[in-house]
C-alpha cells in the first residue's frame, strides 16, 4: 500500500520533478489566491490566466516551445491586459467584470488561432493544459525564482495591501502606497500565472491559485491562517493529483486541479470554519 | 499652492464633482480653525463629494481649497461606513493601528508607545475586550467605534467625517458625540455631514446647509431664521 504512494517518486525522476514543481507553484500562488478571493477579484485571476495565452503563442510562433520566448510573451500579454482592463473600467461605462470577460474570450480565441497557425494539436494541448510531467531544470529554476520573488515582494507590500483591501478610501488619504501595493499585487498575479502556465497550462494555472484559497476559507478565520491552509491544501492537492494521474493514467495537470476541487467540495462539507456539518452540529447541539 | 495661517480651510469659487461633472458649485467660505461644523442637505446634494474634495481625494473641478498644511497627517477623513470591507479578516487592533500608518509606514512594527496609544484609543471607545476580534464579528456601532479609535490614533488637527452616526445605536452615538465635543475643546477643526437636525442644533455651533440652488453658511442658530444665498465671502466664526 505504502509503495503505491512512494515508489512512483523513487522510481521516476520526472515524478519527483513534477512534485517539486507543483509544490513550488503552490507556495507562490496560494497567498496570491487568498488575496484575490478576499478582494473579490477571483475572476481577475481567471481573465489574466487566459490573457497570457496569446503572448505565449507569439513566443511560440517565433521560437517554438521555448521557455524564454513563451515566458516573455506571456508576461508581456498579462501585464498589457491588466493595464487595459484597468483603463477600460476607468474610462468607459463597462463594468470591470464585463471588461475582463471580454478580454479573456478574445485572448483565448486569439491564442488558439495563433498556435494553430504553426503548431500541431499536441503543441496546443501542451500550452492549454501544461506539461507537468516534463519539467526540465531551467523550467524548475524559473518556477522557484518566480515563487521566491513573489513571496519577497508580497512581504514588502503586505501591510498597505491589507489596509487597501479593508478600507481603500482610507489608504488613499495616506498617500500612494495603497495604489502602489494594488498595482504590484496585479503584477504578482501575472508572474505567478506565467510560472503556473509552464506546468499546468494557461487554462488550469489559475486553478492551483484559487481552489486552495477557496477551500482555506473553511479551515481558518485569520489571514495568516488562510494563507497557511491554502498553501498546505495546494501541497496536498498536488501530491494526490500527481499520484492519482500516475495510477489511473489520467492527464496530470487536470488531475491536480480536480484533486484541489475535491478538497474544496469536502471543505464546504466538513470544514472547521462554517462547514455545513459544523453548522448542522451547532444547530442541533442546544 | 499656498497654505492658510492659523489652520483655516478656505474655499474660493470651489466646484466639486466626479470626472469634471460638477455636483456642487460656487462654494466660497472659510472653515475657521477650531470650528465645529455640520454639513447638512438632502441625499445626493454633494456632501460626500465636498468632504472627499476637502480630504484631497478628489481634485476640485473649479476654484480652490486652501488647507493649513499639505502634510498628509494634517487631515483625518472618516469615510462613509459602507466603504469598509467587513469580510476582510483583520483584527480590531490592526484596524485601529492603521491610524499610525503615517508614522510607522509599511514595515516597522508599532513600538511600545504606539501600542499604548492604540490600547488607550480602544479603551476610550470601549472596545478593549474586542481588540483581538475580527472586524466582521463587530456590530455596526462597534465598528464605527473602532473607526473613531483609528481617528484618535491619527491625532490630526483637522477631522472630516462622512455620516458618522448613520446606522448605529444611540449608546454609541453618545460615546462618539462626546469624543467629537472633546476634539472641539482641544481646538481641532471638525466638519461632519449629518442627517439628524436635532443633533446639529444641539451640538454643532456652525452649519453649512447645501440646498438645490444655494448653500447657506453660518452659525447654526441663525440658519433657521433667515437663510441667504452664498455671497462672495462668508466667514464662519469660530463658534463657542
Amino acid at each position: 500500500m505504502l509503495s503505491l504512494l512512494f515508489s512512483p517518486f523513487i522510481e521516476f525522476a520526472f515524478m519527483r520533478r513534477a512534485l517539486a514543481g507543483a509544490y513550488v507553484l503552490s507556495l507562490g500562488a496560494a497567498p496570491i489566491g487568498v488575496f484575490l478571493m478576499l478582494r473579490r477579484m477571483s475572476l481577475v485571476g481567471d481573465a489574466m490566466a487566459h490573457a497570457i495565452l496569446p503572448g505565449a503563442a507569439i513566443g511560440y510562433l517565433l521560437a517554438g516551445l521555448s521557455l524564454g520566448f513563451m515566458t516573455a510573451g506571456g508576461l508581456a500579454a498579462g501585464m498589457i491586459v491588466a493595464l487595459l482592463a484597468g483603463l477600460v473600467t476607468r474610462f468607459t461605462v463597462m463594468r470591470e467584470d464585463a471588461a475582463l470577460a471580454s478580454f479573456y474570450l478574445i485572448s483565448l480565441a486569439l491564442g488558439v488561432v495563433l498556435i494553430s497557425i504553426k503548431g500541431s494539436n499536441i503543441d496546443l494541448l501542451h500550452v492549454l493544459f501544461g506539461t507537468v510531467l516534463s519539467l526540465d531544470n531551467p523550467t524548475l529554476i524559473l518556477l522557484a525564482a518566480t515563487t521566491s520573488i513573489s513571496l519577497l515582494v508580497l512581504a514588502v507590500i503586505f501591510r498597505p495591501l491589507v489596509l487597501e483591501s479593508v478600507d481603500p478610501i482610507f489608504m488613499t488619504t495616506q498617500g500612494k502606497s495603497g495604489a502602489t501595493a494594488h498595482l504590484t499585487f496585479l503584477a504578482l498575479v501575472v508572474i505567478n500565472l506565467v510560472a503556473g502556465f509552464h506546468a499546468l497550462g494557461t487554462l488550469l494555472a489559475v486553478g492551483l491559485m484559487m481552489l486552495p484559497a477557496f477551500a482555506a476559507r473553511f479551515w481558518a478565520h485569520s489571514l495568516g491562517g488562510m494563507i497557511a491552509s491554502a498553501t498546505l491544501i495546494g501541497f496536498i492537492a498536488s501530491t494526490i493529483g500527481i499520484l492519482a494521474s500516475y495510477h489511473l493514467n489520467t492527464p496530470t495537470g487536470p488531475t491536480i486541479i480536480l484533486a484541489a476541487g475535491l478538497i474544496y467540495i469536502a471543505s464546504i462539507l466538513i470544514g472547521a470554519q462554517n462547514g455545513l456539518l459544523m453548522r448542522l452540529n451547532k444547530r442541533s447541539a442546544p | 499652492m499656498t497654505t492658510t495661517e492659523g489652520g483655516t480651510i478656505r474655499l474660493s469659487g470651489l466646484a466639486v464633482g466626479y470626472r469634471r461633472v460638477p455636483v456642487l458649485q460656487e462654494l466660497t467660505g472659510d472653515f475657521v480653525s477650531g470650528s465645529l461644523t455640520a454639513l447638512i442637505g438632502p441625499n445626493g446634494a454633494g456632501k460626500s463629494t465636498l468632504l472627499m474634495t476637502l480630504a484631497g481625494l478628489l481634485p476640485p473641478i473649479e476654484g480652490s481649497v486652501i488647507t493649513p498644511s499639505k502634510d498628509r497627517g494634517h487631515i483625518a477623513y472618516l469615510p462613509q461606513y459602507a466603504a469598509i470591507d467587513r469580510d476582510f479578516p483583520i483584527t480590531v487592533f490592526d484596524l485601529v493601528a492603521a491610524g499610525l500608518f503615517q508614522s510607522i509606514g509599511s514595515f516597522r512594527a508599532p513600538d511600545v508607545v504606539a501600542k499604548q496609544q492604540i490600547q488607550k484609543a480602544l479603551e476610550t471607545v470601549g472596545l478593549t475586550p474586542n481588540a483581538q476580534m475580527l472586524i466582521g464579528h463587530l456590530s455596526g456601532g462597534q465598528l464605527q467605534r473602532a473607526l473613531f479609535a483609528r481617528l484618535i490614533v491619527q491625532d490630526a488637527p483637522t477631522i472630516l467625517m462622512d455620516e458618522p452616526f448613520t446606522a448605529i445605536d444611540t449608546a454609541t452615538v453618545d460615546i462618539l458625540l462626546d469624543l467629537i465635543l472633546g476634539w472641539h475643546k482641544q481646538g481641532r477643526t471638525i466638519i461632519a455631514s449629518l442627517h439628524d437636525l436635532d443633533l446639529v442644533q444641539r451640538y454643532f455651533p456652525q452649519t453649512v446647509r447645501i440646498g438645490k440652488t444655494s448653500t447657506d453658511w453660518g452659525p447654526t442658530q441663525n440658519l433657521q431664521a433667515h437663510t441667504h444665498r452664498a455671497g462672495p465671502k462668508n466667514h464662519l466664526g469660530d463658534g463657542m
